[in-house]
């Protein structure tokens, strides 16, 4: 079951090699993201577009806000 | 929407998977740095007086009045140990006798802006509403500085707007 986080449990993961992963839609986030974050749109989560990240590592979804 | 991403991952066979609930829009009003092509758009961060004079709700005026007035300022802000904004000080509060308290004269819980608010939008309010002067804090209320309508007209002069922010 995915953990809710407050942003000072996001820095804190971030800094431990955490993988933020942005889910709205790729205009958003060329406008603004999070520094380091990825960006793979909600309606193209797949096994393909998720390769690219570390099963070994966290990784947190973010979008907008509460959505 | 993250919610579902999340869930997702974990279909994924991904072990580790957290969600950030509150999103970007708290990242970016806690003023912390972000990417994208409308990174470098002036902000109310930017302009912000990170020297902004503070003091405690037991301090006396006399004591804030000296303080403030030695370092060249008119205002202080009230606060308290985690940098919460309480209030403010203006220049008429600090005509109080000396020994009275900073609660007892203070502009308990004056508005605030957060500090990821384009610039341009936010210094056009503060002119239409002749406002010289308003409070960053985040938006956990810890305080950034005080923004001067007048500073912030200038740096848009030198750095003008180019986009228009959504957040």
């Amino acid at each position: 079951m995915p953990t809710d986080l407050h942003r000072s449990e996001v820095q804190r993961l971030v800094t431990q090699g955490a993988q933020l992963v942005e889910v709205l839609p790729s205009e958003e986030y060329e406008a603004q993201h999070l520094p380091g974050a990825i960006s793979i749109p909600l309606k193209q989560l797949d096994g393909m577009t998720t390769a690219r990240l570390s099963r070994d590592r966290p990784v947190i979804t973010y979008c907008h806000d509460y959505q | 929407m993250s919610a579902r991403a999340a869930w997702r991952l974990e279909s994924l066979g991904f072990p580790q998977v957290y969600r950030y609930t509150a999103g970007k829009a708290d990242w970016f009003a806690a003023g912390l740095p972000r990417e994208g092509t409308q990174a470098h758009t002036p902000r109310a961060a930017g302009a912000a007086r990170r020297d902004t004079p503070t003091c405690r709700l037991t301090d006396t005026v006399g004591d804030v009045r000296d303080a403030v007035r030695a370092a060249g300022w008119e205002l202080c802000i009230v606060v308290n140990e985690a940098r919460i904004v309480l209030g403010r000080l203006r220049k008429d509060a600090f005509a109080a006798d000396r020994q009275t308290h900073v609660e007892a004269v203070m502009e308990a819980g004056p508005t605030t802006f957060r500090p990821d608010v384009p610039l341009d939008e936010l210094t056009e309010r503060l002119r239409t509403r002749h406002v010289q002067s308003v409070v960053v804090s985040t938006s956990d209320g810890e305080l950034i500085g005080v923004l001067f309508r007048d500073e912030a007209e200038q740096r848009l002069q030198r750095e003008p707007a180019t986009t228009t922010a959504t957040t």
